[in-house]
């Protein structure tokens, strides 16, 4: 049986692909005039897939009658209105558990990135300067006290990856000048205009950061800190996670209209 | 977390050794080096001992009367020593290596003459292990490249940034279980990776799987860090049956010596995409690096710094200090290097 279901945001190759054998799929991203293309399928959609960025907010939800669940390729769901869905009986899953490895080995990534300014030495013997000089002294990874904000699935893999560097785990507290910051959660998690100007004022040892508050945008004063690392929102970007992501996507998808039980509910 | 700005020359730590108050030039070192090599530390040296420096400038006025009676060697950086700089000395005793490898030193003559070496030891281990699950870390998940793609202001543009290849559960293999080589695998474990090694001989009280040849090592894992030490029989270990033994997936990180790796296979195995990616801190020709390289988003470069941290160096003036002492008081000394 296929079903109609609403893709809110773009999507890679894989998941695509997968879906493209189960339902059929109206790509509400590309289309020119998304609240004509929403008034004129509102009868059919039943199911809403969104991500990190695009989800199912009232707006969406009110739109579309006849939606039966929201499956999400994230683990985060501060993109989908949970009260909404609740008060309607709308189903919502995500896709907790695969991405936690991906995600606690970049905030990793980014903490050896920032401290031993890994991107910056890249860059200085990509530009020919290292036949001039050597690269200044960095700063040492282990043994350094990591505070970790959230002690979920994703912070206590962070706790147990940190700790074979010996790094002491600590409660979080201000961060002062030698302090550096990661934050691989999400954007609005930070004051972001503060944390720009503390970083560019040097009231902050440096930043590792993978979410930002308006993705894709990303303050461009940050771009000549060498001090920052900057990605693309990439915490679960791998070929073997997104797959197992997109797996759970589509399996809690047919569970729901086989009328079997969600492989990973959250509503 | 300080950042240091230094040039060439190393900020000195803060660690101090007790004064001295007499100098005796019994006590004389001379003080191997390039000359764009220095050590800030030079002064607090000085004030204890009597420095013979080839390169100081202005020169020094007592190098011509006293470099025979030189006793100790400091030999800062990758200057070879070879046999006719230990003829130049011939009241030499001791030398004082300052880097982990000791493959720029002429050993045999060393042994001939009755010449003790210290190398810097394990200072550099916690470091150089750091640094190479960060490189692994940067090749595997594209770390430096998205980094470059967002500076570009790519982002918006493009939407997606391609994806990168999973860390955890990768099978890791350690060419050189040694001080650093160990440190590595303890890291990569937390990760769930599964480790095995090759090294000169199979290590009694360790789990991980042996293999007896690097290529068989290679052929079965994902990432291969290369951790051991640069000798005549190390020379070029990696080499192009094992880089393809690796495989279009594998990823390879070399914190070492450039010229364990067959440096014109692997740049060719990379352009060709015949392996998946690399993260070298080291090379054949340093500061010479393949510019095909440049090119590639696959690969991560550094320009041989894995060692470069403050703690690292004052770790290493500490060991300077000690075994100095230790050498003129008749004890033991650490980081001795076998000779026979």
């Amino acid at each position: 049986m296929q079903i109609k279901s609403l893709w809110a945001c773009i999507f890679n190759r894989h998941v695509k692909q997968t879906s493209d054998d189960t339902s059929i799929l109206n790509r509400y991203w590309k289309q020119p005039r998304p609240s004509e293309f929403l008034s004129q399928h509102a009868q059919t959609i039943r199911a809403v897939v969104g991500n990190a960025t695009a989800g199912a907010d009232a707006k969406l939800i009110d739109a579309l009658p006849k939606l039966e669940i929201v499956s999400s390729f994230s683990v985060g769901l501060d993109k989908i209105d949970l009260t909404k869905c609740k008060e309607k009986g709308i189903r919502v899953t995500n896709t907790p558990d695969v991405l936690t490895d991906d995600v606690a080995d970049l905030a990793i990534g980014l903490m050896l990135a920032v401290l031993r300014r890994i991107c910056e030495c890249d860059k200085y013997v990509r530009r020919g300067e290292w036949k001039f000089g050597d690269f200044r002294l960095t700063s040492k990874f282990s043994g350094k006290r990591v505070g970790i904000i959230g002690l979920g699935r994703i912070g206590l893999a962070i706790a147990k990856r940190a700790e074979a560097f010996d790094c002491p785990i600590k409660v979080m507290d201000a961060l002062g000048p030698s302090g550096v910051l990661i934050n691989i959660g999400r954007g609005p998690h930070v004051d972001e205009p503060e944390l720009v100007s503390a970083l560019v004022e040097g009231r902050l040892g440096g930043a590792g950061l993978d979410v930002f508050e308006k993705e894709p945008e990303v303050p461009e004063q940050l771009f000549g800190l060498e001090n920052v690392v900057l990605l693309p929102h990439v915490g679960s970007g791998t070929v073997e996670t997104r797959k197992d992501m997109a797996d759970l996507v589509i399996g809690n998808l047919e569970a729901h209209f086989a009328n079997k039980p969600l492989l990973t509910p959250v509503v | 977390m300080i950042l240091a700005l230094a040039t060439k020359t190393l900020v000195s730590h803060i660690w101090r050794p007790p004064p001295i108050s007499t100098k005796d030039h019994n006590r004389c070192h001379c003080f191997h080096r390039f000359p764009s090599f220095n050590l800030s530390f030079l002064p607090v040296l000085r004030t204890k001992y009597t420095v013979l420096d080839p390169f100081a400038d202005p020169p020094d006025p007592s190098f011509p009367t006293l470099f025979k009676s030189a006793r100790v060697m400091l030999c800062f950086g990758p200057k070879p020593v070879t046999s006719e700089d230990l003829d130049r000395y011939p009241s030499l005793e001791y030398i004082l290596g300052t880097s982990a490898g000791i493959n720029n030193f002429d050993l045999a003559a060393c042994r001939r003459r009755g010449i003790r070496v210290t190398s810097a030891g394990d200072v550099y281990s916690v470091d150089v292990a750091d640094y190479a699950v960060g490189l692994a870390i940067d090749v595997l998940r594209r770390v430096s490249a998205a980094d470059r793609f967002v500076r570009a202001g790519s982002w918006p543009v493009q939407n997606e940034y391609t994806l990168g290849s999973k860390v955890s559960g990768k099978r890791v293999g350690i060419v050189g279980l040694g001080s650093i080589g160990s440190r590595v695998a303890k890291r990569f474990e937390a990760f769930g990776c599964s480790i095995a090694y090759n090294s000169r001989k199979q290590k009694p009280h360790v789990s991980y799987a042996y293999y007896a040849n690097v290529k068989d090592l290679a052929s079965n894992v994902d990432v291969l860090i290369v951790c051991c030490a640069l000798t005549n029989e190390t020379h070029r270990i990696i080499n192009k049956d094992v880089m393809t033994a690796l495989g279009k997936t594998g990823v390879i990180v070399n914190i070492e010596r450039g010229p364990l790796i067959d440096e014109k296979e692997l740049v060719e195995l990379l352009v060709r995409g015949e392996i998946g990616g690399a993260g070298l801190d080291v090379f054949e020709n340093e500061p010479q690096v393949p510019e095909p390289l440049f090119r590639l988003d696959n690969v991560v470069l550094s320009p041989h710094k894995a060692v470069l941290t403050l703690d690292s160096f004052a770790a290493l003036e500490e060991l300077i200090f000690s075994n100095l002492e230790a050498f003129f008081s008749n004890q033991p000394l650490r980081a001795e290097v076998e000779l026979d």
